[in-house]
């Protein structure tokens, strides 16, 4: 416990001494603000609109902040999530590998489980504070408006277990190449087929068009935006966490008896 | 406290290390020494578990490395020869971060990085990056990292390679004043260093133990066979053929000859016969001037040698 607090604590600042926190935090609160601009005011122009116009509140369903902002901001800051988290994790064993210095970390007694725990802690905490940083623009739609905040909270909770699900697959990434481009493309290409995968499954027979659903991560992200916390969800992402967690340990372990 | 018991490592086609055998006592410093490639970093590895065997075992402390690889790796210091370390922190952040892996009491950490700083001379350096040291300060900080939690056994992968003459002589000075209470392994391929520094050298060449034993017993081993530089001047055709016929002389090799007029040769002696005596007493009998002879000793360099290219050296 105490090796993986120290491994934490030391990721976590590095990305503070190199200048990719910066960047990655910016460019996230930066997306997500310009896209949270885009709805939250175009939602209110409909809302002024529909003053003067009932019929528009029947062509657009029903006026609701919760809906028609909140909703489709977690959607994009999902998509916002795929592009930016494999650059946060792709150094995180390939620069190890590409410097040398994972020599020394495997040679202190550390095990595996733990340092790869502690980089995953780190890109986690770097991903909380990403999140944390979007949370003006709900308080901003709370000063506004009368969102559901029960909606709020279990979409949050899905981005944070869809985050988490990234990162542990980006580590994995990185634990097989020494280059930190390969881990990032990797990483990209491999969750992008995770996100887009149930696009076909409408042209797929039954079981397996479920079965493709089942895999995306946009199905499941899908019931956390209504509020609902349903167990199935939950196990998809712990499931994908632990299944990367335990394939990263695997994949550096190799390293002591492949050589 | 380190047992190698037929250590062998391929990779792929290519040997790393062939069949190796030693054992070190607790408190010995031995030295591995040997060209480029022989395998000297590749046991480092085995015994550090960093690596695995591919066949034969190995253990320190009496943990097995393979086995029991967190418990050898909490009884080692490790110096890697590239010395990686995180470049992206500052040096004695870096410090604690490794000593809280190596588990040392929180309370003792400052003022163990404090002591060590000071012991490899960091200390006006506290406040730099690693990234912005010269090669000579991160191999300290490489050594300060090794020694954080007071190791028994200590590795040292080439510790003096890359380092300015003055550099070279701290760091082995510190070195040696480790010795004593922990066994120290090092890497060399710089031969003075090694015959300073160790009780016991181990030489390795392509991945094969070529020859183990103290200094003195490798210089020895060699020393029976007698060789001494002669200047003499004097005709040099008949001054070869008088030397080649002094009884015990093994050979004669003409070496050059100075503008002086004088004229340089090695005589090798037999093996177990010195006969440096007989050179003085030909020379007055021809009357040629013999200016200068000398012991030509057989230095730890003509040993390496000859041990790793199996061949006669001539000085």
């Amino acid at each position: 416990m105490r090796n993986f607090w120290c491994l934490f604590v030391k990721e976590f600042r590095s990305y503070f001494n190199s200048p990719i926190a910066f960047v990655v935090i910016t460019i996230f609160t930066v997306l997500s603000g310009y896209y949270f601009y885009n709805i939250f005011a175009g939602f209110s122009t409909l809302s002024f609109q529909a003053q003067t116009n009932p019929m528009l509140v029947k062509q657009y369903g029903a006026l609701n902040v919760t809906e028609s902002v909140i909703r489709p901001l977690i959607g994009t800051l999902s998509g916002v999530m795929l592009i930016l988290l494999p650059m946060l994790t792709m150094r995180s064993f390939s620069e190890e590998k590409k410097t040398g210095t994972i020599e020394l970390l495997l040679t202190y007694p550390v095990t595996d489980m733990e340092a790869i725990m502690g980089k995953f802690a780190g890109c986690m905490g770097i991903f909380a504070i990403m999140l944390a940083l979007t949370f003006p623009s709900i308080i901003l739609v709370e000063v506004f408006g009368d969102p559901e905040w029960g909606v709020i909270i279990a979409g949050y909770a899905g981005l944070f277990l869809m985050g988490a699900a990234f990162i542990s697959l980006g580590i994995f990434m990185s634990t097989l190449t020494e280059n930190q481009v390969v881990a990032a493309v990797l990483t990209f290409s491999c969750l992008l087929v995770f996100y887009i995968i149930s696009y076909s499954a409408g042209l797929a027979g039954e079981t397996i068009g479920r079965v493709l659903e089942y895999l995306s991560f946009n199905y499941h992200i899908r019931t956390f935006v209504k509020g609902v916390i349903d167990s199935s969800d939950l196990s998809y992402y712990l499931l994908f966490i632990i299944f990367f967690v335990f394939l990263s340990n695997r994949s550096l372990e190799s390293k002591r008896w492949r050589g | 406290m380190i047992n190698v018991e037929n250590l062998t490592k391929t990779y792929g086609q290519a040997r790393g290390i062939n069949d190796i055998s030693f054992n070190v006592a607790k408190g010995e410093i031995i030295g591995f020494l040997g060209p480029n490639g022989a395998g000297k970093t590749t046991t480092m590895r085995i015994l550090t578990c960093f690596m695995p065997a591919t066949s034969g075992k190995a253990s320190v402390a009496g943990y097995d490395v393979f086995e029991d690889s967190l418990n050898v790796r909490r009884k080692i210091g490790y110096l890697p020869e590239s010395v990686p370390l995180y470049t992206d922190m500052q040096v004695p952040v870096y410090l604690k971060f490794v000593a809280g892996l190596k588990g040392l009491p929180r309370k003792q950490i400052n003022s163990r990085v404090g002591e060590m700083m000071e012991k490899v001379g960091l200390t006006h350096m506290a406040h730099k990056f690693v990234g912005e040291l010269s090669k000579g300060y991160r191999q300290r900080v490489g050594l300060a990292q090794a020694l954080i939690n007071d190791p028994e056994v200590l590795i040292l992968d080439e510790p003096t390679i890359g380092l300015d003459p003055r550099q070279i002589i701290e760091i082995r000075s510190l070195i040696r004043g480790l010795g004593g209470e922990r066994t120290i392994i090092l890497s060399s391929h710089i031969l003075p260093e090694v015959s300073m520094l160790c009780e016991r050298i181990i030489i390795i060449d392509e991945g094969r133990i070529k020859a183990m034993d103290t200094p003195d017993n490798l210089m020895s081993q060699l020393h029976s066979v007698a060789r001494v530089q002669a200047k003499i001047a004097g005709p040099k055709d008949l001054v070869l053929e008088g030397l080649k016929k002094i009884g015990g002389v093994h050979s004669v090799d003409f070496k050059g000859s100075a503008a002086s007029g004088t004229n340089s040769y090695t005589v090798e002696f037999v093996d177990g016969f010195d006969g440096a005596h007989l050179i003085p007493r030909l020379a007055s009998e021809q009357k040629w001037d013999l200016y200068e002879l000398t012991p030509a000793k057989m230095s730890l360099e003509d040993i390496f040698i000859k041990i790793v290219t199996d061949e006669e050296v001539h000085v």
